[in-house]
């Protein structure tokens, strides 16, 4: 059988693809990699299409026997990446003989990894994704985390597989702090001058309460003097401000509606950098213009498409 | 009604607010506009999230930006206002109850605080219809509303750790049938034996946002029949 064995899973190893998306009004989030631009980097180092389905780990401690030959790249967080033993490096494709185990240790840097295999995972997808949500037991395997002895098939490869590896001066840094960025909206109005204030003024420090739903972040507290408000929509980032007044930013793994008061919502991209940070991490926000978010994300596009490109050429 | 205002909520995300009250005619006005917004915005658009006064609409910045997005939907609205939307023609969808006190263990309770006896309840719950006004906390989860004042009762102080599929409960003005089983704070006044999330149907839900609801009440055998289960209440 093609496929790869979970020996060990880890604290939380998760099927996904880009996500789940046009589902709210089933009440279904969206799901899908916290880290994209390392999820697309995965896919693109063993020669997958853009959605095929990756193994995103959250701290680490993967280990995985191979029991075909494959192609394996592993992204993201700076872990060390062991075949049968010998140290590879992440952000390059390796070959797997047949019989190997592929060890992710624990990260130095950053929380969340992607291992990506050539041909990707093959797993059924539910409402048009295999992106797992724990929190709704849907996508993945049985709608849960892998476990011990998981048998993981992997699909046909579009290509012969061959190494590549991802230039070193477009590895991120995950260890480089920098403010997240936030499109001031919503009930942003609401708050008061005082309040908007002390929240770009301030630091905040990630909670222990962090995961794939959001990051629940502790400081000075935001009053937003709104006593009810009626359930609405919940865009990725938003940053919501319950009764205590502690910020919370909602990420992939939100409900989709919810009735606190919120801030706006934090450019697509921290959200991604929020990602890979862990509790206790200081963390501040800064202001930015829906213009400015925009030509953020094309220049972003832009550079990825490049990176894309680049690493097909190198195959050819 | 007041008029609509579009603020921003994130760099691929509008959102748009209808109405300060929740009514069923605002409600109507919702449902009218999710198609026409799917049409205009083709391929750019990533998801609508609708509730009680307000669609969220989540584009892909990539392919459009919030100018234009924001001039669509200026337009739609203002050709929705012109246009008298009827909130009389929804689909109404029957579901049934079986209420008791065994198979809604907060019933006994929410009558005696309302000064009702546990039939009077059972009636003011199966008299009204009532609008999906949103959907979300969970797959399937949809909030109803809104139930007669009489039968109003605050959530519990401290939540159950696990309601069972199909409880029929009550929160404030609101009522739902939990699709799966959850914790949650909700009055329980009953089960409901048809299933409200079911992934592996061709419709996963009965229900959808601007839809009415009316509940009638069956006994113990016609739940089983149904192919209701019975499970612990925690």
């Amino acid at each position: 059988m093609n496929q790869l064995v979970i020996e060990n899973p880890g604290l939380l190893s998760l099927l996904t693809d880009q996500g789940r998306f046009g589902k709210a009004h089933l009440g279904l989030t969206t799901g899908g990699p916290m880290d994209p631009f390392a999820f697309n980097l995965a896919n693109a180092l063993v020669g997958n299409s853009s959605n095929a389905t990756v193994i995103e780990t959250t701290l680490g401690n993967l280990s995985l026997k191979a029991e075909c030959d494959c192609i394996i790249a592993v992204t993201g967080a700076v872990s060390p990446v062991n075949i049968d033993g010998a140290g590879h490096a992440l952000w390059q494709s390796h070959q797997v003989k047949r019989g190997q185990t592929i060890e992710l240790g624990q990260p130095g840097q950053g929380l969340r990894n992607y291992l990506a295999v050539g041909g990707g995972f093959n797993v059924e997808t539910e409402f048009g994704s295999t992106s797992t949500v724990l929190r709704e037991s849907i996508g993945g395997l049985r709608g849960g985390k892998l476990q011990q002895g998981d048998k993981l098939a992997v699909g046909q490869s579009a290509e012969s597989a061959r190494c590549r590896a991802l230039p070193e001066s477009a590895i991120p840094d995950y260890g480089a702090m920098h403010p997240l960025r936030l499109i001031t909206g919503y009930q942003y109005q609401d708050f008061t001058d005082t309040s908007r204030q002390r929240f770009f003024a301030s630091e905040y420090k990630i909670s222990p309460q962090a995961d794939r739903m959001g990051y629940r972040l502790s400081g000075p507290a935001i009053p937003s003097g709104l006593n009810s408000m009626l359930s609405e929509g919940i865009a990725l980032g938003a940053v919501q401000v319950p009764a205590d007044g502690q910020p919370i930013v909602l990420l992939n793994d939100r409900q989709t509606i919810g009735g606190y008061p919120k801030l706006g919502s934090v450019l697509s991209l921290d959200c991604a950098s929020l990602a890979q940070w862990g509790p206790g991490t200081r963390i501040s926000f800064k202001p930015v213009s829906i213009e400015l978010a925009h030509n953020l994300l094309h220049l972003h596009q832009a550079r990825l498409t490049r990176l894309l490109r680049q690493l097909e050429r190198e195959h050819d | 009604m007041m008029t609509p205002r579009i603020d921003i909520a994130g760099e691929g995300a509008l959102i748009v607010y209808l109405g300060d009250q929740v009514s069923p005619k605002l409600a109507a006005t919702i449902s009218a506009l999710l198609p026409q917004i799917k049409a205009t915005l083709g391929d750019a658009l990533v998801d609508l999230v609708p509730s009680y006064n307000s669609i969220l609409v989540q584009y892909q910045p990539l392919k459009t930006d919030h100018f234009a997005v924001r001039f669509q939907l200026t337009q739609l609205l203002s050709q929705q206002l012109n246009q008298q939307s009827d909130s009389g023609n929804t689909r109404l969808v029957k579901l049934p109850v079986w209420y008791s006190e065994e198979s809604g263990p907060d019933l006994t309770r929410l009558a005696d605080n309302a000064g009702l006896s546990t039939d009077n309840v059972i009636e003011l719950h199966q008299q009204s219809q009532y609008r999906v006004y949103a959907i979300g906390f969970a797959p399937g989860f949809a909030y109803l509303g809104e139930v007669d004042e009489r039968i109003a009762a605050p959530r519990l102080a401290t939540p159950r750790k696990k309601v069972p599929t199909g409880a029929v409960a009550i929160a404030d003005r609101q009522t739902a049938v939990y699709p799966a089983p959850s914790p949650g704070g909700w009055n329980l006044i009953g089960l409901c034996p048809h299933p409200m999330f079911d992934k592996s149907a061709q419709s996963p839900m009965p229900v959808a946002v601007g839809d009415t609801v009316q509940f009638y009440a069956i006994d113990k055998d016609e739940f089983l029949r149904l192919g209701g289960k019975v499970e612990a209440f925690r």
